[in-house]
């Protein structure tokens, strides 16, 4: 009986994904199919049938696949709601395809610039991945509000959050692969010497990730405003940089060092703003944020002023220098001497840091301290009540943020090799700040996705100049609007429970229900 | 001697008292708050604070674990003085707070909750302690994945009890447990306080506004009118009295 069904669910899947690829077919046919190139003599007509028949193809199999697993409608129809939202996903789709293969192609340095036309099929194939995600996920949405028949109110809204669910868990995982590989993968396809821009702006965004987890203790699970959050950093950048000019110390001696001055410095900071709250804390914090940066600019005996600090030393692993001497990185390893091996190192070294951070938030948020954190965040007289002791749990919530901001600061100086003053502005506090809350205070893949998009996002549209600030502004006002709590607002409980309940932010505040 | 303390020794059972307030005056700033209050409560009694509207009935809830501190006057707790104490260590001493307007943390789970207030213990019999507040109240079992936060109002105040004592308290301050709650879930909640008190000897220090309920349940009652007790006795007689009759049963809360 069943097996009937299930054959002829796969007739009528195939029927009507069929439908949906003769659509497709003659909605590509003259959209991809063809396109007028300059040629000598006036314009000629240039045919892609490749890139239609991949098209139909992965139309054809993506709806298929809908049907058969995601949908799994008794009899599907093609001329529905769906197709129109299927419509609209293919044609995101086809747009994040054009896109990606013009703009990537042409950074990537491929001749000719588009990889569609270049017959390089690891980017084709990328690239189709990359379409093929989009229009599931739109299509999975989408589909997901419509089959909940709940199109107002928070119930869609939680549909497709339990429909993205599986996603959510298996998210992080392929992030951190993703991350692992990274500088394979820009090397494999540019080169040594044509990643090396990318490697810099990946440790970078690593480096912000670090520091938004960093901050996310303080601010998302202590729910304490600190605005001046670029002062541990700086603790972190300087403690190393004069400890090895005065006392000739490595980085890995340094590193421990740094996050410990830094941690005290945020118990020292955190002590007389015990009482206080809100936008009063924020003032304070923003002031001693300034504070450190003036004394680092004024204290010239001490700190070279405006001058800096320079000729930081670089990391080494395990005492090997990465360098063309004889015991140099390259030579023991038998490789050529390049720079980017560097490059690759600190992105490593970066990247186990980050990840170090998130494990012990992680883990910290199991333990008592962590669950303090969060409960102070929700409500310090309760807290009290309870018999928490609410001045050491802010202390340790400064200091634990404060220690990994000084753990990032002393990273950021070995890998520029010079700092000044001039790194720790207002704007670094503010820009990290707006990582975590964009991202929703509290929660970890919101920072990566935050950080990633703002400063990413920020160093590709460098040649738009001050208009990208604009924008970046404009973007935090519209995710502001869209999603006060930020784009991952939802609060994972620390205790499994058998059944799982997202439950968003939004929707929790006391009294209702 | 003013005349509620008189009254007070009177009614109050012989023995050492588990908790004493003593000629406590608590200022905010420059106002006063209380005014010299005095008050006990012996093991195993169920003692109310009945008054109007900012009468500081609350005010002295919140002194006696130190939030604001007294400025005058002594409170003392199990033989110990706790006046100066801070908050987090009177808390510890088996002394559980369920806060005014119940106080859950919105965002975390109901076993979240619990778990807080388990915290100050060593965690030993918390499996132990969920049951039993699990057999108290029912329906925290069948919430315990829930958000505090989509809770229902009476839930809420099932929560902050239960919560409070998941730190195995000796005495239970409660304020006002009924605030904003249906008459039935009411009488649920003081059915569950009535029955903590016969079947555990909990010691119950009760501030609530709803005074015909509270003075039925508990054993002795105390009146407050701005800042001072001035009327003290068994529930039945206080509930008997013309002055309380006028004065807080007015309009029938029964």
């Amino acid at each position: 009986m069943s097996d009937l069904v299930s054959e002829s669910r796969l007739k009528a899947s195939f029927k009507d994904s069929g439908i949906a690829a003769l659509i497709t077919l003659a909605l590509s046919f003259m959209l991809i199919g063809m396109r007028t190139e300059i040629s000598i003599g006036g314009l000629a007509v240039d045919y892609r049938w490749a890139a239609v028949a991949i098209t139909v193809v992965v139309v054809f199999a993506g709806r298929m696949l809908l049907n058969m697993y995601v949908w799994r409608p008794e009899t599907p129809r093609t001329v529905t709601f769906r197709t129109v939202l299927l419509g609209l996903s293919i044609l995101a789709a086809l747009v994040i395809f054009y896109l990606v293969d013009r703009f990537l192609g042409a950074v990537a340095g491929l001749s000719p610039a588009r990889a569609i036309e270049s017959n390089d099929w690891l980017w084709i194939l990328l690239l189709l991945a990359l379409a093929v995600v989009a229009a599931i996920v739109a299509t999975a949405l989408l589909g997901l509000a419509e089959k909940r028949a709940a199109p107002t109110g928070p119930g869609a809204a939680a549909s497709i959050k339990a429909g993205l669910a599986p996603l959510g868990k298996w998210l992080p995982l392929a992030l951190g692969l993703l991350a692992v590989a990274v500088p394979f993968i820009l090397i494999e396809w540019l080169g040594s010497r044509g990643s090396r821009q990318y490697l810099d702006l990946a440790i970078l965004v690593l480096t912000y990730i670090m520091l938004g987890w960093g901050l996310n203790i303080v601010v998302g699970l202590a729910g304490l405003l600190d605005l001046g959050y670029v002062a541990f950093y700086a603790v972190g950048a300087y403690s190393f940089a004069l400890l090895s000019q005065y006392f000739g110390l490595g980085f890995w001696m340094c590193l421990p060092l740094a996050g410990i001055l830094a941690a005290c410095w945020g118990m020292i900071l955190g002590y007389p703003v015990l009482r206080l709250r809100g936008d009063y804390l924020a003032i304070v914090t923003l002031a001693f944020g300034e504070i450190i940066r003036v004394i680092l600019l004024n204290w010239y005996d001490f700190t070279g002023g405006p001058d800096g600090i320079s000729g930081i030393p670089r990391p080494t692993l395990f005492g090997i220098e990465f360098d063309r001497g004889d015991d140099g990185f390259a030579a023991l390893f038998g490789l050529q001497y390049s720079s980017i091996h560097r490059i690759i190192f600190l992105y490593y070294v970066i990247l186990a840091m980050a990840l170090v951070t998130n494990f012990v938030t992680m883990r910290l948020r199991r333990l008592p301290v962590g669950r303090a954190w969060e409960a102070l965040r929700e409500d310090e007289i309760a807290c009290r009540s309870l018999g928490i002791n609410t001045t050491n749990t802010k202390l340790s919530a400064f200091a634990t943020g404060a220690m990994f901001g000084g753990f990032a600061g002393s990273f950021f100086a070995t890998r520029q090799g010079f700092i000044s003053p001039e790194s720790f502005t207002f704007i670094e506090s503010a820009v990290i700040l707006a990582i975590v809350v964009l991202g929703g205070l509290g929660s970890q893949i919101g920072v990566v996705i935050a950080a990633v998009v703002m400063i990413g996002g920020f160093e590709f549209f460098r040649d738009l100049q001050e208009y990208r600030m604009l924008v970046f502004g404009l973007l935090m006002v519209i995710i502001m609007v869209w999603k006060p709590r930020g784009l991952i607002s939802t609060r994972k409980p620390t205790i499994g429970l058998k059944r799982r309940t997202g439950i968003s932010a939004d929707m929790v505040q006391e009294g209702q229900g | 001697m003013s005349e509620g303390s008189a009254a007070a020794a009177a009614a109050a059972p012989a023995g050492e008292p588990l908790l004493r307030v003593s000629g406590v005056k608590t200022y905010y700033g420059k106002i006063v708050a209380l005014r010299g209050v005095d008050m006990e409560v012996h093991p195993g009694e169920i003692v109310t604070l009945i008054g109007a509207n900012g009468a500081g009935k609350s005010t002295l809830m919140m002194t006696i674990c130190g939030s604001p501190q007294a400025r005058e006057g002594t409170i003392t707790y199990d033989g110990l003085d706790i006046t100066q104490m801070p908050t987090h260590e009177i808390t510890r001493m088996s002394i559980a707070q369920s806060p005014e307007g119940r106080r859950i943390f919105p965002r975390m789970t109901v076993m979240e909750n619990l778990q807080m207030g388990a915290s100050i213990t060593d965690m030993t019999h918390f499996d132990k302690d969920l049951k039993r507040v699990f057999e108290l109240f029912p329906i925290l079992a069948k919430r315990k994945g829930q958000r505090g936060g989509t809770l229902s109002g009476g839930e809420q105040q099932m929560l902050a009890i239960a919560r409070a004592l998941m730190s195995r308290p000796k005495l239970l301050l409660l304020d006002e447990p009924s605030l904003g709650l249906a008459p039935l879930v009411v009488k649920q909640i003081f059915e569950i306080i009535h029955e903590l008190n016969t079947n555990e000897g909990l010691t119950v220090f009760l501030v609530e506004q709803n005074a015909y309920h509270a003075l039925k349940l508990a054993h002795r009652g105390y009146v407050m009118v701005n800042g001072l007790i001035t009327m003290s006795g068994t529930g039945r007689e206080l509930l008997a009295r013309d002055d309380v009759k006028a004065a807080y049963l007015e309009g029938g809360a029964h």
